[in-house]
């Protein structure tokens, strides 16, 4: 995250100089030019204060009051009770359920998908006539919107109906049709593989330009070198591609600890897959109780921000260390 | 030999795994009655009802209408603004500029329902509860940062000699980055715009909460909620068939744009 400072240094003296009036010195243009930079970054600042900022500082004053969604302007001052109160966020069972499932969720799929991207990445950086098509096919499960994978799923995990039970039947692998999304020893994983087949080629592409990245000469050198392909990979490609990877890794891993519409979707309130932020909206609207819903909101947000500092902090070090 | 044979079969799965369920989606979309729970993938009769339904018992060519005008509106915001502030963050040297970036990134991370209460809040006061503007209002919150930071890397790679030219020909800021820098960032504004356009077509949660009539709903919030006469019979037909039309238009796109969404979301997050 390293930024580069390219102005334009105006203080040269060029041969085009004099067009610049000779009576205000190049201070006074470097300060104009800042001020217009303020200027210009200030409407997009603006709106995001608008859509971030003030509703998320409303999230947290409402998490400390005891509104509800049909009388918001009706409401008690509460201190701290929809956290640590008898009914609050903290004290109830179905918020650690979903905490924990949301934590399970975010390990598993993101290690499925960084191993399973890897893999399509490094099929796709191989010269071949399936190359083409390769890249086009996992294309398309990337644009596929989320609640439309979704319903896809749902309909092809149908019981007793869908596509892959009649198979599975008709092969004899499993008796009797499974409850893909009722079965709530079942539903997590079919969460898990649904959300893998619809982000693997996200981090696939990132893990690809990555791998396109490593000089092709490292490669050549090894060949003559006569090391076997395995072992470049290990001790060559995998630390090069490293860094890459574990950005692609965090940013994948920060989207999935707020994963909402293919559970919501898939599994609705099915205990066995609520998120925390299905738990969050469950709260808000469902129940119409704002206080508590923006308290648990707060709180996701809180061990988003605690991740990403931690993990910018980190990579700072560690760049430091380099230097 | 042996490696090559089973890369090819390794492609060959992926591409398999990757296209099934849209293939399947497709051929359930035209099937009827028993034909959809026999279990066969080709319909024994191939029948339009699905798509006529939709169209004629659900406002779903509104909520058509919808999604594109919402994506619409989104992405057009979301340029023009980052374009500007593309410029300042830049390529303009000033205190205060990585600070911005950083919370400009950190809200990207922001989880959407952490803002909802107060979006709510704020889309009620202005009287856009149940309207598209709420939802054209809100999806700026992942747009935005988004356009931002990738344009504001492209930026950055301008090289300096247009723009000093530009200033000494007395040319003020609109026309350096209307008329200078926009002509040269043409592939990073379709890579980001395609982008912010698929995610504001996708997105699920805001339309959900700030719609309540189903003339204002997008094709999402359509699709999740289209429902049989009773929860255990899923018009499945119709699902599908809502499923395929809403997709088939951003596979094409994403098809015809494929160089420039790679190199959209790769500025998005390794360069960055």
């Amino acid at each position: 995250m390293e930024l580069r400072d390219d102005h334009p240094s105006l203080k040269q003296p060029t041969a085009a100089a004099t067009a610049v009036p000779r009576s205000r010195p190049a201070g006074t243009l470097q300060r104009a030019r800042r001020l217009q930079a303020w200027g210009l970054v200030l409407p997009t600042l603006a709106v995001l204060a608008a859509v971030a900022g003030w509703p998320l500082a409303r999230t947290v004053f409402f998490s400390l009051t005891d509104a509800r969604l049909s009388a918001l302007g009706e409401r008690r001052f509460v201190g701290l009770a929809n956290y640590l109160g008898e009914t609050g966020v903290l004290a109830d069972p179905q918020w650690w359920a979903s905490v924990g499932n949301t934590l399970l969720f975010t390990a598993c799929s993101v290690t499925l998908e960084t191993l399973l991207g890897l893999g399509v990445a490094l099929l796709l950086n191989q010269r071949s006539r399936l190359r083409t098509a390769l890249r086009a096919a996992v294309l398309v499960p990337w644009a596929i919107p989320t609640v439309v994978s979704a319903k896809m799923w749902s309909w092809m995990l149908h019981d007793p109906f869908g596509v892959i039970n009649t198979f599975l039947v008709a092969s004899g692998l499993v008796a009797e049709p499974l409850a893909w999304t009722a079965d709530p020893g079942l539903s997590f994983v079919t969460i898990v593989l649904v959300d893998v087949w619809k982000t693997t080629p996200f981090m696939a592409l990132l893990t690809l330009a990555a791998l396109q990245m490593v000089p092709r000469d490292i490669y050549e050198a090894a060949q003559v070198d006569g090391v076997p392909p395995w072992r470049v990979f290990v001790h060559l490609t995998l630390p090069l591609i490293m860094p890459a990877l574990q950005v692609a890794m965090v940013f994948r891993a920060l989207d999935a600890l707020r994963v909402f519409d293919v559970i919501y979707v898939m599994t609705a309130n099915s205990r066995a897959t609520r998120s925390m932020s299905v738990y969050v909206r469950e709260q808000l609207i469902d129940f119409q109780k704002i206080g508590a819903g923006s308290a648990a909101a707060t709180l996701l947000f809180l061990t988003i921000a605690v991740i990403t500092l931690a993990w910018l902090m980190a990579t700072r070090s560690r760049l430091r260390e380099l230097e | 030999m042996m490696l090559a044979a089973l890369r090819r079969l390794a492609s060959l799965a992926v591409i398999a795994v990757s296209l099934f369920p849209l293939a399947y989606a497709i051929s359930t979309s035209f099937k009827q009655g028993s034909d959809l729970f026999g279990g066969d993938f080709w319909p024994s009769r191939v029948v339009l009802s699905n798509y006529r339904s939709l169209f004629r018992d659900q406002p779903f060519g509104t909520n058509l209408l919808n999604s594109a005008l919402v994506a619409g509106v989104v992405v057009a915001l979301s340029l023009g603004l980052s374009l500007l502030s593309a410029w300042a963050l830049g390529r303009v040297r000033f205190r205060g500029r990585q600070a911005l970036l950083l919370s400009i990134l950190g809200v990207s991370m922001l989880p959407h329902v952490a803002v909802l209460a107060g979006l709510f809040e704020l889309v009620s006061a202005l009287g856009l509860y149940d309207h598209l503007a709420a939802m054209m209002l809100s999806d700026l919150l992942f747009t935005l940062p988004f356009t931002v930071w990738v344009l504001t890397t492209f930026m950055r790679e301008l090289p300096k000699e247009l723009e000093e030219a530009a200033l000494l020909d007395g040319a003020g800021v609109f026309t350096l980055v209307f008329r200078v820098f926009l002509p040269l960032l043409w592939p990073a504004l379709v890579a980001t715009g395609l982008l912010a356009f698929i995610g504001a077509w996708n997105e699920f949660l805001f339309a959900l909460s700030f719609t309540l009539s189903s003339d204002e709903r997008t094709v999402p919030v359509a699709i999740a909620l289209i429902s049989g006469s009773s929860s255990y019979e899923l018009p499945w037909g119709n699902i599908m068939a809502a499923s395929v039309i809403v997709t088939l238009p951003l596979i094409a796109l994403v098809l015809a744009f494929q160089r420039y969404i790679v190199s959209g979301l790769t500025a998005g997050a390794v360069k960055g």
